[in-house]
């Protein structure tokens, strides 16, 4: 369970968390949306500790984790850019992280439903995009932690990984995780988030259901219900 | 911290750079042979290679490495592992790799050139130590300033400039300040100012245990008339070590208070 109060956080002049509060996100889907701009990485990586907030608190279980470190042993973290140690092997890598993070793991099942086998002995320099994407699912999926944090995890997939990948989402929702996403596809939002958490200069402007939002805005779909509370936010 | 040295170890042993930098200094180490036909003469070119180029190539490849690994160290920053580990980690495995170009480059035509039947080993020895030391102090000083700068080419710039002010400009800074003062009593000033420079202390200490006092210089002559030649060496040591213990714990300081 995370919690925030009073989020601050500015690089340089630029606000980009401007007292942020979240109430308890529990277990669930939570969809962190926002246009460019809006904060949804700080905030990602203020939780993960990779950006060091100003001011204010971040809980997770009613425990203050800034500055801390042994709490990301209950994160899995799918950076957005997929980017590795290009003269590493994937079977290497797969195995440095499993060393830094001594649990159980279930890497093998991943690799093979990803079709990842021919690709373990490469270099990871010469994997395509969207390779480089798979090997990033399997290195956070491996793990069993209650968070999960995907920060634009489609990109890069064709369809079949696509329709994996959402299978595994789901399936890790099943186990009572809390799965917190990025996405700027509206479709792959709609289908699998249970809650919405949107984010506008550096606030959280709206906080409920995908249903919630759409009665609030008055839209029949997500993608116009979005666009609703931006166009309002700039008049 | 370990496991990270080793795989930022392993990564840089497969990259070309490392292989590049090994003949280089393989290919030197014959032609200094080949040319000179004398392993002590051949030390000696050896040393003024060394304090100059060990430095750059640290300088250089500290801020590169850090760019080049930038989603790397993301990576690891959302595992729980303690950033101290993480970039300690990575420092150490780039400067061992680096240092153990420069001891198999030079070690393979020294040995089989027979140093080890002569009493030049410990000069040898001593030198390839001063180049490790001079590598691990220019990876941190690089480090540090690519942990400062966002920018790539502002980073890498920068440490090239640091290079280039510790090998050429202090010297020459040093040297017109000698003549512009000549007329005051400048032996505590030198000391001070080469104590500054991690490039002179190191070659005091090479010519120092070397005992040419014909290349000693006005500093290395003002160290060895105040300290003696041991003393002398055991003081440019300290402070070469604290040349290298410095810049790690800012590169510690600096990247517990940095955003990625």
């Amino acid at each position: 369970m995370i919690t925030i109060e009073n989020l601050h956080k500015s690089f340089g002049k630029l606000k980009v968390l401007d007292g942020l509060n979240m109430s308890a996100l529990g277990e669930g889907i939570f969809a962190v949306l926002g246009p460019n701009g809006s904060g949804k990485t700080t905030l990602i990586k203020c939780i993960l500790g990779m950006v060091i907030p100003n001011s204010g608190s971040i809980k997770l279980n009613n425990e203050e984790i800034i500055g801390k470190w042994i709490y990301r042993k209950k994160i899995s973290y799918m950076p957005q850019i997929a980017n590795f140690p290009p003269n590493l092997r994937v079977v290497e890598l797969i195995e440095m992280i499993k060393t830094l993070r001594p649990q159980q793991t279930k890497e093998t099942e991943l690799i093979k439903l990803f079709d990842l086998e021919d690709s373990l002995n490469k270099k990871l320099a010469t994997l395509s995009g969207g390779t480089k994407q798979k090997v990033n699912i399997v290195l956070t999926f491996m793990f069993d932690s209650p968070i999960i944090i995907l920060d634009e995890p489609t990109t890069g997939l064709d369809p079949l990984s696509l329709i994996e990948l959402k299978k595994l989402i789901i399936a890790e929702k099943s186990k009572n995780k809390t799965i917190i996403i990025t996405s700027h596809i509206m479709s792959f939002i709609e289908e699998i988030s249970d809650e919405i958490v949107f984010l506008l200069e550096g606030n959280v402007s709206f906080n409920g259901t995908i249903e919630s939002l759409k009665e609030e805005t008055n839209e029949g779909n997500l993608e116009h219900a979005i666009a609703n509370i931006i166009q309002k936010s700039n008049d | 911290m370990i496991k990270i040295l080793k795989y930022s170890f392993y990564d840089l042993m497969r990259s070309k750079w490392s292989y590049i930098y090994f003949f280089f200094y393989l290919f030197l180490g014959f032609v200094l042979l080949f040319l000179n036909n004398d392993l002590s003469k051949s030390i000696i070119t050896l040393m003024n290679v060394i304090v100059v180029l060990t430095p750059l190539i640290g300088a250089i490849f500290g801020a590169m490495y850090h760019y080049n690994s930038k989603e790397f160290v993301e990576l690891l920053l959302a595992q729980p592992l303690k950033r101290r580990t993480i970039f300690l980690g990575q420092f150490l495995g780039l400067s061992i790799s680096l240092t153990l170009s420069l001891v198999a480059g030079l070690g393979i035509p020294f040995l089989s050139y027979g140093i080890f039947m002569s009493a030049d080993i410990f000069d040898f020895i001593s030198i390839l130590i001063v180049g490790g030391v001079l590598t691990f102090i220019f990876t941190a000083i690089s480090y540090n300033i690519a942990l400062a700068n966002e920018d790539k080419i502002k980073g890498i710039g920068f440490a090239i400039l640091a290079w280039l002010f510790t090998a050429v400009i202090y010297d020459g800074l040093f040297l017109v300040s000698l003549v512009i003062f000549d007329e005051y009593p400048l032996e505590y000033f030198a000391l001070g100012a080469s104590v500054f420079n991690p490039i002179d202390l190191s070659r005091i200490l090479i010519i120092l245990k070397l005992d040419i006092s014909a290349l000693l210089g006005y500093t290395g002559a003002v160290l060895q008339n105040f300290f003696g030649t041991s003393v002398g060496m055991l003081i440019t040591s300290i402070m070469l070590m604290l040349w290298m213990f410095i810049p790690l714990k800012m590169i510690v300081s600096k990247s517990k208070k940095k955003d990625f």
